[in-house]
This record gives structure tokens, C-alpha cells and sequence, in this order.
């Protein structure tokens, strides 16, 4: 439904080749790192305990950062979709620099406010949360460069929501908070859903930030880099495997669910 | 029922001041406007929907203009409905049954009520994106009355739907309307639909009220150009529509039969545009099956055309030519006849 009948003409053809470079630049290196692994070597790895923990900690500490932002941004989004205030450009560009600045640079700037002698660290000391060389300190590595995913996703997705609905809504005797829950909330799902994917998957993904805060515990990206530098390449292809083939699989899987019914 | 007082409403472009209206319990108010008046938004403002700048609105005794609207009992219809697509019809229609505190059995027979009183017990399972316009209309309809609202607010209820369902819909509302006798207040662009349903006419331009009044005063005396503009160049009359035994169908007003096509039956309105109306000074023998002899008893000059004001009675209001007028060699208390088919005049 919607599909234009294209002709191949000169244009087409030449929009399909660069197209096809670019995609080819993308799958080959993926492809060919999994199909030259070992699979014996591969399936050590596997078991390897400080491979799974590695990558058991990418997973869950970018989850937990997914939670955070969820509770913290999706807010913030709906306040950006539905209220205009002087300065709501300004921080809206705000709230994606953590996209453009160089994430060891993140990193650093993190550090000035959460290591333990500078005054959220101090805070945050004084009801037991460190954040240095912790999951803590992986979290907010994490939710600082992966936050303006959540956020741009959710406020486009309540932009959608006519504000109309939620007028009916509350003459028909909802308090805000109920058209919130049962209007607003429910029909920019998909798009807050597929927000929190894409936060999820740039969080285990996030590599510069986090070494700087945590470079213990390690998580899996620290783990490739880790192995490359003691032991070689043979040593942390495996590992680099494991972690695009995770990836991969719910990657799709998650966004198959996200866009599923979705109208083009 | 429900009283405004010097409501001043911001639009950002430019404001609503100073706007006083009072609608009686029962009564279908009309808000008649052009498009881009701040219709909407004064709805929205007597909904709680919309910021007031300054003003008061009371309602049924109480003032309310600070009131959150969910507290206030007043059900609004938009123009496109607004269904939650999310929602199935039954959903939408007990959205607001729901909130209210209410047993089962309370929600199951208010659902039931309602949506028979609409017609729309056949369509409970389905979501909004598969029903028709009309459809859409009702369940919207249905929505709002379920929680039997103090007052009900319809936004250009007519307007997204097709000229042929309009007509059935301007009717069930009617219907709908003294049936309830809930007091509404619906805003329209259109002159016709204000005088087929409103009980008083407010006409709203350029940020405020305008004249206040019945149709019949309205059209008949307007107060303002802005509002002769809507009401003045076209002949409107209330009368009755009657089937005569050899078939024919004549709206009958003031003592004229004019005959007209049309299914509908009753106390209505009918209207005719002053160009479509021929003059000649004999009779014409034309396929034109209404021709009238009258007196011309005003004209006025609008430069290359005139608007001639025939007497039968009723007041006819005729559009010429200077041209023709002049070959003619028309004045005032001179004798004419006016011709025009049955299937100019308008019946609603």
C-alpha cells in the first residue's frame, strides 16, 4: 500500500549502486567478523565468566540507564511537545549535545560532577553511590550520550497525539494525569518504545564515556578493547562476535515490535 | 444556564473581547461566525479547554471561568470528532462513564441509552479509523451525552460531512435536541444551518459579539454590515412544507405557495439566491414552474447591479443588471413578475 511503481531509468540505477555500496560497507565487516570466527573458540569464549559477565553488564546497566531516562525524559518529552516557553529551542538543542560531543570528552565533563570530590559525587557518596569504577558510574556514562534518543523519539510521538484528544478527555472528566495515562501516554507508545530501544542499543554500544568514569567492572566494548591491546586480534574477535550477534538479534526483534502495525 | 460576562479571550493574532452572551436552560444557542472568528476557542473557553484572560463564566448559578474542566459537565464535540483511535467505539462512548464512579449495571445502562438513543449498538466493537463520517459523528455524539452533560458544546458539527449527509444530520440533531432538551450551544459558518436550528443567533466577527437575537430577528434586522453580510442579500423564509394530491410538493409562507423539490416535511426554512430569480415586466412563459406577480417596492443600487426588493408578500430581494433594469425601465411601485425554478429554492 503506498509503493509508487518506479522505473529504471539512469537515475535509479545509479541511487541503487551507491545505495548498495553503502549498505555493503555496513553488513561486510559484521558478516565477515562472524563467519571467520572459530566456532570452537567461539563457544570457549561463550563460557568464558568474564565474558558473559562482561556482557551481562552492558545489557543491564544500559537498561537501568534506559529506566532512568524513561522515568526522567518521557516527562520532559511531552512537556517539550505540548508547552511553548521562551528558550524551549535552546534546550531542546541542549539536549542533543550529548550526540555530537566526543564521548571521552563526555566522559571528562562527567567526571567534574560525579567523581567524589566534586559536589553531586560528594552527594551521592553520602547515601553509598560512587561513581567511580562502579555500575553506577557505567549508568550515567551511559544515560548522559543515550538520553536524546528517548527524548526526540517520545516528544515526536506525543506531537502526534492531537491535543484535541486530550481536551475530550478532560471535558468528559479526566484529570490530567488520567488523559495522560489513558490517551496521551498509550498513542505515542510506539514511538517512546522505539525511543527506548534505540537508548538501549546506543547505551551497551557506549564505549568513550564509560571508560573514563568505569573502566572496572568492565563491560563487553572495554573487554574488546582490553583483549585486543593484551592479547591480539584472534583474542577479541570472539568476544566482537558475540557482542554484533547479541546486538543484532534484539536489535531486530525490538524494533520489529516497535514499528509492527506501524502505517508507512 | 449558562452566563458570560465580559469574557476577553487571547488568540495570540488578536483577541475575543468583552464577549456577554446568556443561553436558557434547553435552549439551542447558535454561534454564527466566518471561519477564523475564535468559534472554537470560545467554546474551548466555556469548556475550561482554553485560558480566559479576563471575564467571568457562570454556569447553572456557579461561576466556573477558574473551574479545571473536568470538573464542569460540559461535553464538547469537535468538528473532526476526535475519537481516541486507540479506542473501540464502546470504549470511546464509556470513556467518560468510567471515571465517574459508577456500578456496572449504572455504566451497562447508560451505554445502553445512549447508544440506541444514536443508533449506533450495531458498531461497539469497532475502532474509529473504520467508520464512516456520519458514523464518526455519532459515536462522538454518543461520547459526549453518555455523561448527561449541563451543557453541550458542538464544533461546526456539519461541516466535515458531505452535503447530502448533512442534511440527515441537521435533522437528527434537531430531533436529538428536543428529545433531551439538552441545553447547546453549536458554532457554524452557516447562515442556513444557524436559522434551521438555533432558538437565538449570536453572530461573532472580528473578536466579538456582534448581534444577539433570533433568526428571524437576525436576518431581518441586521444590525451591523459585518452581520448583513451573512443575513441580508438572500431571500429566507420560514413557512411549511405541504405534498399536494397531484403530487407536487410547495413550501407555503405568508399566504405564496412556491414550489419546491425536496423529501422533507414540515415547519422549515426555505431560501433562494436573488440571482437566480428572472424579472420581467409580463409574464414569462418559461419551464420555470414558480412565477409571481408583485410589486417593487425598494431599490438598491449596488453600481452595475441592483437589488430589487419585490413585494407578493413575502419580500422577495432580486439581483439585476443595471442594464436590464434600465431596458426594462424598472422603479419603485412599478409592477413586476419574478420567475425561478423550483429546484433553486433551498428547503432546510
Amino acid at each position: 500500500m503506498g509503493k509508487k511503481w518506479f522505473t529504471t531509468n539512469g537515475m535509479t540505477l545509479t541511487f541503487i549502486l551507491l545505495g548498495l555500496i553503502i549498505f555493503l560497507f555496513i553488513i561486510v565487516p559484521l558478516i565477515n567478523t562472524i563467519v571467520t570466527s572459530d566456532p570452537k573458540i567461539l563457544f570457549d569464549t561463550l563460557l568464558a565468566p568474564e565474558v558473559r559477565g562482561a556482557i551481562w553488564l552492558s545489557l543491564y546497566a544500559a537498561l537501568i540507564a534506559t529506566a532512568v531516562g524513561f522515568l526522567l525524559g518521557v516527562p520532559l518529552a511531552y512537556l517539550l511537545a505540548r508547552v511553548d516557553f521562551p528558550g524551549k529551542t535552546l534546550i531542546e538543542g541542549l539536549i542533543d549535545v550529548p550526540i555530537v560531543v566526543p564521548h571521552t570528552a563526555a566522559g571528562i565533563a562527567l567526571l567534574f560532577v560525579f567523581g567524589r570530590s566534586f559536589f553531586a559525587g560528594k552527594a551521592f557518596h553520602s547515601i553509598g553511590i560512587d561513581f567511580i569504577d562502579s555500575t553506577a558510574g557505567i549508568v550515567i556514562a551511559m544515560l548522559f550520550v543515550s538520553i536524546p534518543f528517548l527524548i526526540d523519539s517520545a516528544k515526536e510521538g506525543f506531537k502526534k497525539v492531537d491535543v484535541r484528544l486530550e481536551k475530550v478527555s478532560r471535558s468528559l472528566g479526566a484529570s490530567p494525569w488520567q488523559s495522560f495515562f489513558n490517551i496521551s501516554l498509550p498513542l505515542a507508545w510506539r514511538s517512546i518504545f522505539a525511543g527506548s530501544v534505540m537508548m538501549w542499543a546506543r547505551g551497551i554500544s557506549e564505549f568513550g564515556a564509560v571508560i573514563i568514569l568505569a573502566y572496572h567492572p568492565m563491560i563487553a566494548p572495554t573487554l574488546v578493547l582490553e583483549r585486543f591491546e593484551s592479547y591480539g586480534l584472534s583474542y577479541a574477535q570472539p568476544v566482537a562476535v558475540i557482542l554484533i550477534i547479541l546486538c543484532l538479534f534484539v536489535f531486530i526483534a525490538l524494533r520489529t515490535i516497535a514499528y509492527r502495525g506501524e502505517k508507512t | 444556564m449558562i452566563q458570560i460576562k465580559n469574557l476577553c479571550v487571547n488568540l495570540g493574532d488578536f483577541m475575543l473581547h468583552d464577549i456577554n452572551l446568556t443561553v436558557d436552560e434547553g435552549e439551542y444557542f447558535i454561534i454564527l461566525g466566518p471561519t477564523g472568528a475564535g468559534k472554537t476557542v470560545l467554546l474551548e473557553s466555556i469548556a475550561g479547554l482554553y485560558p480566559v484572560k479576563s471575564g467571568e463564566i457562570w454556569l447553572g448559578g456557579k461561576e466556573v471561568t477558574r473551574l479545571e474542566p473536568e470538573k464542569r459537565g460540559i461535553s464538547i464535540v469537535y468538528q473532526d470528532h476526535a475519537l481516541f483511535p486507540h479506542l473501540s467505539v464502546k470504549d470511546n462512548t464509556i470513556f467518560g462513564l468510567r471515571l465517574r464512579k459508577q456500578t456496572r449495571q449504572e455504566m451497562e445502562a447508560a451505554l445502553d441509552w445512549v447508544t440506541q438513543l444514536l443508533g449506533i449498538s450495531h458498531l461497539l466493537d469497532r475502532k474509529p479509523d473504520t467508520l464512516s463520517g456520519g458514523e464518526r459523528q455519532k459515536v462522538a455524539l454518543a461520547r459526549a451525552l453518555s455523561i448527561k452533560p449541563q451543557l453541550l458544546l458542538l464544533d461546526e458539527p456539519l461541516s466535515a460531512l458531505d452535503p447530502e449527509g448533512r442534511e440527515g444530520v441537521q435533522q437528527e440533531l434537531r430531533q436529538l435536541h428536543n428529545r433531551l432538551k439538552v441545553t447547546t450551544i453549536h458554532v457554524t459558518h452557516d447562515f442556513e444551518e444557524a436559522i434551521a436550528l438555533g432558538n437565538h443567533i449570536a453572530v461573532l466577527g472580528e473578536g466579538c459579539i456582534k448581534q444577539v437575537g433570533t433568526p428571524e430577528h437576525i436576518f431581518r434586522q441586521p444590525n451591523s454590515e459585518f452581520v448583513a453580510r451573512f443575513a441580508m442579500v438572500r431571500n429566507i423564509f420560514a413557512g411549511e412544507v405541504v405534498a399536494r394530491d397531484n403530487g407536487n410538493t410547495v413550501f407555503s409562507t405568508e399566504g405564496t405557495e412556491l414550489a419546491v423539490v425536496t423529501d422533507l416535511r414540515g415547519s422549515l426554512h426555505a431560501s433562494i439566491r436573488p440571482e437566480d430569480i428572472l424579472i420581467s415586466p409580463e409574464p414569462l412563459h418559461s419551464s420555470a414552474r414558480n412565477s409571481f406577480c408583485g410589486l417593487i417596492t425598494y431599490v438598491a443600487n449596488k453600481g452595475s447591479t441592483l437589488y430589487l426588493t419585490v413585494n407578493l408578500p413575502p419580500d422577495f430581494i432580486c439581483l439585476v443588471t443595471r442594464r436590464s433594469f434600465e431596458e426594462m425601465g424598472l422603479t419603485e411601485g412599478k409592477k413586476v413578475y419574478i420567475t425561478f425554478k423550483a429546484s433553486a429554492v433551498h428547503v432546510f
